[in-house]
């Protein structure tokens, strides 16, 4: 026979061999499925997010060009603000408490007074939708519906922000660049700008934004402008953004999105791969006498190979096309799932390319995995027909079987890499999933070994015929291990990480640890402040006075030197922002002097300031010990040297500096200070604040119990984007599990049917099938909580520097909702063997 | 009349080093074309490892197998099997049908093989010969024992073969069909001209056939076999 006539025979015997395993074959790719939709769900979105960008990006920004700055404007730049063009709109914003006068309640917001037109594409979306407009000729405000909600406030109501009092004008449902992040942490009121000067609110120290949105004649002037006077807006400390540059920043930060979910996606892929080896494996092993006959017959091995071959490149495009099909109903649900993320309206459509991708993908990597066992077909001798030789299958020395291992390797690899485009984080990322399925992997066989010999003999026959089947051959106990405990890691990292997060910030708030922070204190409001303190029996645990500066040179270089000097290691970076410096005579209990040697006060004979900075600070400064530093304090340029540097504890919760002075320098220069004290219940600090509030409008305050709050939010909106993909893997968990019992039924049934003729009852052999589920389900969340555990101390002692008391109640409760979740799925997919009659089965499955 | 298969010192050796284990040692037969053979002897005796040696199935340890003046020795695993569809049938003990194709499909897989035509109505033929042409769209698990083995039959036939190897053919099969299939064994061999090679340890099917091989501990005991 010559070749096309043999592929068409081939195509013709795989279609044939498959005729009683299809639903088994379907079963085995469904692990894929769920991964492959994961996949085409992310790329989808990720095609629709850069369309919509695409389409929303003038929106976003609101004009076609946007200046920002932190420092009040003047000379140079005011000149070049004023010079681009007339037809603009003015925001300043800064953060400050604002006053719910019907229901007292008060906190810290994003206040934004504007002033002109802006948005110039899109608008300020509120209820009434007029108010968006007409706010700015009144005394009104705009409050975003957050706030409105927290305070039950209504359209009318008043709020105080500073020293005026607004009328609510109406609730703030969207304006440019706001998302449910921003507004969860700082909601943002919008004020008319006309009345800014009376808030009392534009004081030294506060951290305030100036912002300018221009309307040009088109987007692409603002391009044309923005490249000819990028150096001018350099110079002049001006940020400039435009449509193209909104256009690619937020690409970026949901491209980055995109891909962090698409590698979750991808572990629930990998997954549901390792899944079908398993299942493939043993089907292969299930097929060795048809494929002896064959070879009887005078197929070649390479044929036989093939035969199979062709069954799962089929079912591997079935299962893609499937996957991609469910992946772009899932894409429907994703913008519901990332709307807090998202300053934009999403809308999805159908993604060709990204289901032909997904299609590609699932077809080659269910090829890739399924292709070890597939390779064993060319060793399966026809002399199988005579007498079974199930060792021949796997041979180590196969130098195809390791150059399919080294494709699947460098297949990760390189997906992750297109994922990441970064080749480290790719090796990474490699590393990390083999690291975790070897680890995962070996705590199973580890955990199964230690109960299988420290067992109990002295149990029932139930128990022990229940465990005893963990160990059939055949039994993909270690992968259904892997696959469940992955799953249950998944989900038990994710609570304990948020734990230790709770718990280290409670702890900072518990005893007499500062719980409130004041800010923005003026020096001549210190005096008053610490005296309401004291009225409301608070003590003050920390008065710290703060002094704005600006960095003007390093060692006699200013900024432009740095920047034009390419081979230097200093970092041009450290110039823009401004430093809030403070002053002390000694270290408090969050630093330790890495080296140098700490000076805490200064005489003007002793020549340059001698100045402690933050070790972390200098490193990425590329800044070292005797290095001169000029500060621009106010316009007064002072002279220092680092004489030291420090290691601060950022996690403590009090007031850590990058750069601090000595005493003896900067006690006459304009300041501002930050007070801590800690309040011992609710009511107190509601009293405290807004006795505060209304004596001194200008200070803000943070309430950590509030800051608590706003993280728990954070952490519920982040994980429930996480739970939602790790939902994958744990469905992929629960369908290597189905396809499992479903590959090992022709063994339970003879089992059953053993049992059964020597006298077991029904309900016997259930509690051995309940049991093997049970043992299996407990091995497998055990395994995934022994790992999580670890990874949570890891991420505990390292990252978080935090005592780690993991809550094992709610981990103890997981685990034994996954055991039961595996018993039900393992009993439900074996009641046909649990209640049809013995002959029955065997007549239907042999 | 010429020798269809000859076997020269041929030994099977398992394992290696110190487990090694001598299944077949220094056997030497050969088989003229169109006669019909018989290899007896006891359980463990080696009669199934020979059967795989002069099939081609496995390799010898030692000496040479020629089957159709080819010497299987220094074939690979493609030539096998070429050699097998061309020239050889098989019928085993457990009849080894394959379960996911109909009794029709399973007698056409040798022809198809080989890139016939009108292998259809030539496998129908032989199903009707062997009184099945009214299962031939029933698969395996829906046939009694003595059904699979005459699907076996047809299938073994299909190809033309010009030697048959048969494993213990009524092995798994109850005295009355046993004679049935062994009577429709025998007339199809005669019919078609083949040479048959019979393993078994039933004396009485070995008696059918014009030569005895007798095999014990890996050793010829005896060749009784009518030259000519």
């Amino acid at each position: 026979m010559n070749d096309t006539p043999k592929l068409k025979w081939l195509f013709k015997m795989a279609w044939r061999d498959s005729r009683r395993n299809r639903t088994r074959l379907l079963l085995f790719i469904s692990s894929i499925v769920l991964g492959i939709a994961a996949l085409v769900a992310i790329y989808s979105l990720g095609e629709s997010l850069t369309t919509n960008i695409d389409d929303q990006a003038a929106q976003l920004l609101g004009a076609d060009l946007a200046l920002s700055t932190n420092k009040e404007p003047s000379g140079d730049a005011l000149t070049l603000i004023d010079s681009i063009g007339q037809n603009r709109s003015e925001e300043i914003s800064f953060a400050s408490m604002v006053y719910f006068t019907k229901t007292g309640g008060n906190r810290l917001a994003q206040i934004k007074a504007l002033k002109g037109e802006y948005p110039y594409y899109g608008s300020l979306e509120t209820i009434p939708l007029q108010a968006g407009h007409e706010f700015r000729n009144q005394r009104q405000a705009l409050v975003e519906q957050s706030l409105m909600l927290q305070y039950q406030a209504q359209v009318g109501d008043s709020i105080q922000v500073g020293a005026v009092t607004f009328a609510i004008a109406g609730i703030l449902e969207k304006a440019p660049g706001q998302n449910g992040i921003t507004s969860t942490v700082a909601p943002a009121v919008y004020i008319p700008m006309q009345f800014l000067e009376q808030t009392g609110l534009m004081q030294k120290g506060s951290r305030i934004v100036y912002r300018y949105f221009y309307r040009l004649d088109n987007p692409q002037q603002a391009e044309n402008l923005s490249s000819s006077l990028k150096e001018r807006f350099e110079l002049a400390d001006l940020d400039y953004k435009t449509i193209a540059i909104q256009k690619e920043d937020t690409g970026r930060s949901f491209r980055d999105l995109t891909r962090f979910l698409g590698l979750v996606g991808f572990v629930a892929l990998l997954l549901g791969c390792i899944g079908v080896a398993s299942s493939i494996q043993i089907y292969i092993r299930e097929k060795i006498a048809s494929i002896a006959i064959l070879r009887c017959l005078g197929v070649r091995p390479n044929e036989a190979f093939m035969i199979y071959l062709i069954q799962i490149i089929g079912i591997g495009l079935l299962g893609s096309w499937l996957g991609a099909v469910l992946g772009t109903f899932i894409q429907q649900v994703l913008p519901v799932v990332i709307k807090d993320f998202l300053p934009f309206d999403l809308i999805v459509a159908i993604s060709w390319s990204s289901i032909i991708q997904g299609i590609l993908i699932g077809t080659f990597i269910s090829i890739l995995f399924a292709m070890p066992p597939l390779l064993a077909i060319r060793n399966i001798s026809p002399l199988n027909v005579l007498r079974n030789d199930l060792n021949q299958l796997t041979s180590w020395k196969d130098s195809t079987l390791w150059l399919i291992y080294t494709i699947t390797l460098l297949f990760v690899y390189l997906f992750s890499f297109y994922q990441m485009q970064n080749a480290r984080t790719a090796l990474f990322f490699t590393l990390g999933v083999l690291l975790s399925f070897g680890l995962l992997y070996g705590i199973a066989l580890l955990l199964m070994r230690v109960l299988k010999r420290f067992f109990p003999s002295s149990w029932g026959y139930l128990p022990r015929q229940g465990l005893a089947n963990l160990f059939r051959p055949n039994n993909q106990t270690a992968i259904l291990i892997v696959a469940i405990g992955l799953a249950t890691s998944l989900i038990a990292t994710l609570f304990l990480t948020q734990d230790i997060l709770m718990q280290r910030i409670q702890l900072s708030t518990s005893d007499d640890q500062p719980n409130i922070v004041l800010f923005d204190i003026q020096s001549h409001q210190k005096d008053g402040v610490i005296e309401i303190a004291q009225r409301n029996k608070l003590a003050v645990q920390q008065i710290v006075p703060i002094v704005n500066m600006r960095l003007e040179e390093v060692n006699g270089h200013g900024v432009a030197y740095y920047r034009a000097d390419s081979t230097t290691s200093k970092s041009s970076r450290i110039f823009g922002r401004e430093y809030r410096v403070t002053f002390r005579d000694s270290l408090t209990s969050s630093e330790t002097i890495m080296e140098g040697k700490w000076i805490g006060s200064y005489h003007a004979s002793s020549g340059l300031i001698p100045i402690s900075i933050e070790k972390g600070f200098a490193e990425r400064g590329n800044m070292s010990l005797g290095d001169t530093l000029t500060f621009n304090v106010q316009g007064t340029l002072m002279q220092t040297q680092i004489a030291s540097l420090r290691d601060v504890n950022w996690a403590e919760v009090q007031t850590n500096f990058l750069v601090v002075f000595p005493e003896g320098v900067l006690e006459e220069a304009p300041q501002f200070h930050v007070l801590m004290t800690h309040v011992p219940s609710p009511t107190v600090s509601a009293n405290f604040q807004q006795e505060i509030l209304l004596s001194y409008p200008n200070i803000s305050m943070i309430d950590l119990a509030l800051v608590i709050k706003i993280l728990n939010e954070l952490f519920n909106k982040i994980g429930f984007v996480i739970q939602f993909m790790a939902g994958f893997s744990i469905l992929t968990g629960v369908l290597v599990l189905i396809s499992s019992v479903m590959v090992s039924k022709y063994q339970r049934i003879q089992e059953s049917v053993l049992l059964r003729t020597i006298g077991a009852s029904q309900f016997q052999i259930f509690s051995i099938t309940a049991m093997e589920y049970f043992f299996l389900g407990a091995l497998a969340s055990l395994t995934g909580i022994v790992l999580s555990l670890a990874g949570s101390w890891a991420l505990a002692r390292f990252s978080f520097d935090a005592p780690f008391n993991p809550a094992l109640w709610p981990v103890a409760i997981l685990a034994l909702l996954v055991t039961l979740a595996t018993v039900l799925i393992g009993v439900l997919n074996s009641r046909e063997i649990l209640t049809s009659s013995p002959l029955a089965i065997l007549r239907k499955e042999t | 009349m010429h020798t269809i298969l000859q076997l020269q010192q041929v030994g099977k050796i398992y394992g290696s080093g110190n487990s090694k284990l001598s299944v077949l040692k220094d056997i030497n037969f050969s088989v003229q074309a169109g006669a019909t053979l018989s290899i007896v002897g006891p359980s463990g005796s080696g009669k199934t490892t020979l059967l795989g040696l002069c099939a081609g199935l496995d390799r010898a340890s030692q000496g040479t197998v020629t089957l159709q003046d080819t010497v299987l020795n220094d074939l690979n695993e493609n030539q096998l099997a070429a050699i097998r569809n061309r020239y050889i049938g098989f019928i085993f003990q457990n009849f080894q049908l394959l379960p996911t194709l109909t009794a029709l499909e399973n007698v056409m897989v040798p022809l198809e093989l080989r890139g016939e035509k009108n292998i259809r109505k030539r496998s129908l033929d032989l199903l009707d010969k062997v009184g099945l042409s009214e299962r031939s769209h029933h698969y395996p698990t829906q046939l009694s024992g003595g059904e699979q083995q005459r699907v076996s039959l047809a299938r073994a036939f299909s190809n033309n073969p010009s030697i048959l190897f048969a494993d213990e053919p009524t092995g798994n099969l109850d005295a009355e069909t046993s004679d049935k299939v062994v009577k429709l064994l025998f007339e199809l061999n005669q019919e078609a001209g083949t040479t048959l090679i019979l393993v078994t340890h039933d004396m009485e099917l070995a008696a059918k056939t014009q030569g005895i091989i007798k095999i014990k501990g890996g050793s010829i005991e005896a060749n009784h076999q009518q030259l000519g």
